[in-house]
């Protein structure tokens, strides 16, 4: 469903910059990397069709793929019967993503520090990160099984 | 000699092999899977090898894939191999440079910069 923005008050629309014709969707997805695949490629064209340049879509594809695997694989600990609920709302200007699985949650604060000399090699453990480096704002919410994600676009 | 296999165009030449990513998205589990095998095949049974990524289809990436190409690097060092990684785009060149692993690869801005650095 898309439709115009109608934010409340106390809602996560009220804090993103800009105006204009925005988007709300939501999915409930099957642990299964197809479903996961074919939910990016809805988002990925929601978002081109609201202008969006290829920079901002690269950056929130990136953070919802590594968001919604981790939800795949640690959260459900794979098991496609558990289901993953993302709630996307925005504009031009910017988006909120939520991502919440139902496993038990985890401490985000127990994830090695993929970037630290002895963990270069490591192979594993880059999602976090890289959704944090990529996104205006990010926060895991407790027990640890939501993820909430802001990105406000870059001035242009 | 050239062939072509799911995930990498393949040009192996005087002892330099170049692998050419084929697909412009490496998030699918599947396709990672393959990609670490067809990686890991290309060196099987060679001592030094010396390989060229080429990364000029390749517009997404995962961790997932990060992780591969760290494993595939890893075994490239275990035979006393160079890997160089080319034709990073911009954004995913970003990716390499936030998680620092542009530290552990030698990355080159073209395919031709990291055969000659090879020879």
């Amino acid at each position: 469903m898309h439709g115009p923005a109608c934010a409340e008050a106390g809602e996560p629309m009220s804090d993103l910059p800009g105006s204009g014709t925005g988007f709300r969707d939501n999915w409930r997805i099957a642990s299964a990397r197809d479903e996961i695949e074919s939910v990016l490629q809805q988002v990925m064209v929601l978002l081109g069709g609201h202008d969006w340049d290829e920079t901002s879509i690269f950056a929130v594809r990136l953070a919802l793929e590594e968001g919604l695997s981790n939800a795949m694989r640690h959260g459900n600990s794979g098991d496609p019967h558990r289901l993953i609920q993302l709630e996307l709302s925005g504009d031009h200007d910017g988006l909120l993503a939520v991502i919440e699985d139902e496993g038990p949650g985890y401490d985000p604060d127990s994830v090695p520090d993929p970037t630290a000399d002895e963990n270069l090699t490591v192979a594993s453990g880059r999602g976090l990160a890289l959704i944090r480096a990529f996104m205006t704002e990010v926060t895991v919410v407790e027990p640890g099984n939501r993820l909430e994600i802001r990105y406000a676009r870059p001035a242009t | 000699m050239s062939n072509h296999a799911a995930m990498l165009q393949i040009n192996d030449h005087e002892g330099l092999i170049e692998a050419r990513l084929m697909m412009d998205a490496i998030v699918d589990e599947a396709n990672i899977q393959s990609m670490d095998r067809e990686l890991k095949g290309l060196i099987d049974g060679r001592e030094k090898p010396m390989v060229v990524i080429n990364f000029g289809n390749v517009r997404h990436l995962s961790s997932s894939a990060l992780g591969t190409l760290i494993s595939f690097n890893s075994a490239v060092q275990d035979r006393d191999g160079q890997l160089r990684l080319a034709e990073i785009n911009e954004t995913i060149l970003e990716v390499f440079k936030i998680t620092k692993l542009d530290r552990i690869f030698v990355i080159e801005e073209t395919a031709q910069d990291a055969r000659a650095s090879l020879r």
